[in-house]
């Protein structure tokens, strides 16, 4: 098993060398750079001056030198600095990675809190009243955008009822550290964190659910059945452990569309995280921003697949590589 | 005779098809004493399946409807609820599946599939349970027991993986085994080493077995006893060498003349023209086999077929045996006579 993840984590390498490449090449097929970004329609600046400053930050140089400068720098941990943000990368990402990552991970975890016990009934229960309406929870779900979705949360959790902030990721007012700080955290992920939560679980349920009908007719059920086996126990040894495969499969998806859902979670509840900051970053033609940020998210991408892989393969013998 | 160990009365399996209830086992009365071995035999769709299912209680409740008594040591399965039934599962009654690819969890290792039984019906220390699993493994005939303890049924090939199937149905020294087609699955050179360990275990233990098959050599192979199954009634029970040497019933016969034999090469093989009807198509008024053999007259059959007790020991159903022929066989006599 050491072994197995060791060598899961040497095959990261290759792939991160090829993403830093292509994310690369692509932001700079982008039209402009950041100083037409930062100086476009400027009067008060000369083409010449445009020329000299373009000279200046090496962006004249053919791309396998600016990749190589790129690269080298951010092994060290140095990802160049925001030509808009005029701050190191680094420290502009710092307190917005974290941000992301913890609305993530909630919607993450609280997703799995509600559809684990959801499918479960749904796939044992086919067809009773508890799983008719799970499933039409779940088609509800899918078929509501995230953008709405979470207008309406905004609407009537923070607005109207006003039991929770409608932005930002914390009171600003509160001492960095101390007890208060954390809860007015906690208290400022609820809302971005319940409407991507609730939405994302409708496809974990519907996952297990069906894998649950398929598992439970399949003929070591039956085995186990005629072994003596509780009826709980069935469930709880034969059944979901095979069901749980398809989910832990579907973890590397999962925080795929994680990701890529934080941003309009981020725009809407104004939270500020990478998401916002990739925008902003667009926009500005900020080119060293926007390839930490598509950097940050295709290594998280690849992590998850890892992390799928080694659940995977810590349940299923079958694909265990020895 | 030895005491009786399962007693079959009047079963009738029915499943529920767009709301009406349709019998696929039809009324079946059998018992099976101890160290006997009942072979069921019938062809696909006969309903010896759905015998076996019902008597362990494996079908779903709610699409099922059971009637009938079956009767374990006096206690009657099938009104038993699920928690009690639990408790007679894997302990006094075992079961041989079908199909060893598919009848293990890909996801445990082999010595906990055959320890799982022992966890609800038998007090054993985990060390006493690892000892019995071994010494299962070693009487199903498993050489490398301490491998395979830890390997997972992916690793095995199908014949070790029915060796572990039967060391399960085992584990818990059962007075009533069901082997439901156990070498059907299996190539015929396996086939015939699971028969083998099937009649060496059949001599240790005294239980009683239900074999169901559709494989004449096993039965002669294996059985005391014969039922022979169709379209959900029992059309004759003898012993062996009675059903072999003395066939009555026509469905009997058509199937022995069935079996492809080397020493008649020349001869065509015989076929039942038909197929077993669907439950939801079948003439329960009179006599089910009557539509596939229609050159017997219609008044041979019994208007309501019933076992008769020909000799002791030897039932057949309905009274068309006494009129049965071949078709080719009348083509012969007519043949004989004209010329």
């Amino acid at each position: 098993m050491v072994k197995f993840i060791f060598r899961r984590l040497l095959v990261m390498i290759p792939q991160l060398f090829l993403l830093s490449l292509i994310i690369f090449i692509l932001a700079k097929q982008m039209p402009g750079d950041a100083v037409t970004g930062a100086f476009m329609g400027n009067p008060n600046v000369t083409p010449e001056q445009v020329e000299k400053i373009r000279e200046q930050y090496g962006l004249n140089d053919p791309w396998y030198v600016q990749y190589g400068a790129w690269v080298g720098k951010a092994v060290q941990g140095d990802l160049g600095s925001s030509y808009t943000h005029k701050q190191p990368v680094t420290s502009l990402l710092a307190g917005r990675v974290t941000n992301t990552v913890t609305l993530s991970l909630f919607i993450l975890i609280v997703s799995y809190i509600i559809a684990i016990p959801l499918g479960i009934i749904a796939g044992r229960w086919t067809d009773s009243w508890s799983d008719k309406l799970i499933v039409t929870y779940n088609y509800f779900a899918f078929a509501t955008p995230l953008f709405v979705f979470s207008l309406l949360m905004l609407f009537f959790f923070g607005f109207v009822l006003g039991w929770f902030p409608t932005g930002n990721s914390v009171d600003v007012r509160l001492e960095v550290g101390t007890w208060d700080f954390y809860l007015s955290k906690l208290k400022h992920l609820v809302l971005p964190g319940m409407s991507g939560a609730l939405l994302a679980t409708a496809g974990t349920i519907q996952y297990l659910r069906n894998d649950i009908i398929d598992t439970k007719l399949k003929d070591f059920v039956k085995t186990a059945r005629a072994k003596g086996v509780p009826e709980g126990k069935v469930y709880t040894r034969h059944i979901l452990r095979n069901s749980m495969l398809p989910i832990a499969a579907f973890l590397g998806y999962e925080i795929t569309g994680l990701i890529s859902g934080s941003i309009f979670l981020e725009m809407i509840f104004s939270y500020p995280g990478l998401g916002q900051l990739f925008i902003q970053s667009i926009t500005g033609r900020d080119f060293t921003v926007t390839t930490a940020i598509v950097m940050i998210s295709g290594t998280a991408v690849i992590v998850g697949t890892m992390l799928s892989d080694i659940i995977l393969s810590a349940i299923d013998p079958r694909i265990r590589i020895e | 005779m030895a005491e009786t160990v399962l007693e079959i009365e009047n079963l009738r399996t029915s499943f529920n098809i767009k709301g009406n209830y349709y019998a696929a086992v039809d009324g079946v009365s059998l018992s099976v004493h101890k160290n006997e071995v009942v072979a069921i035999v019938g062809e696909s769709g006969c309903g010896k399946s759905a015998l076996a299912l019902s008597i362990i209680g494996l079908h779903n409740a709610k699409t099922t409807k059971l009637e009938g008594q079956v009767n374990l040591k006096g206690q009657n399965l099938l009104n038993l609820p699920v928690e009690k039934l639990n408790k007679i599962r894997g302990k006094d009654l075992g079961m041989i599946f079908q199909d060893p690819m598919t009848a293990l969890n890909p996801l445990a290792t082999i010595g906990r599939q055959i320890a799982e039984p022992m966890d609800y019906h038998m007090k054993l220390s985990s060390a006493a349970k690892k000892k019995r699993v071994l010494e299962l493994l070693g009487q199903v005939g498993i050489k490398d027991a301490n491998r395979i303890y830890k390997q997972y049924p992916h690793e095995l090939s199908g014949g070790m993986r029915q060796r572990v199937v039967i060391a399960i149905a085992l584990a818990c020294n059962p007075v009533m085994l069901i082997a439901d087609e156990p070498t059907t699955a299996l190539d015929v050179t396996i086939q015939a080493q699971i028969m083998d360990l099937m009649k060496e275990l059949q001599r240790i233990t005294d239980s009683g077995i239900i074999l169901i098959t559709h494989d004449l050599g096993v039965v002669a192979e294996m059985a005391n006893r014969v039922a022979v199954m169709y379209a959900g009634e029992f059309v004759e029970i003898a012993d062996v060498n009675t059903l072999f040497s003395n066939p009555l019933h026509p469905y009997t016969r058509s199937l022995l003349s069935s079996i492809p034999s080397n020493m008649t090469d020349k001869e065509e093989l015989h076929v039942i023209e038909g197929i077993v009807p669907s439950i939801q198509k079948l003439d329960r008024e009179g006599c089910r086999f009557a539509p596939r053999i229609p050159w017997i007259s219609e008044d041979a059959h019994e208007d309501k077929p019933t076992l008769h007790e020909v000799e002791p020991g030897h039932f057949v159903r309905c009274t068309c045996y006494k009129e049965f022929h071949f078709p080719e066989e009348r083509v012969e006599d007519e043949n004989y006579v004209t010329t």
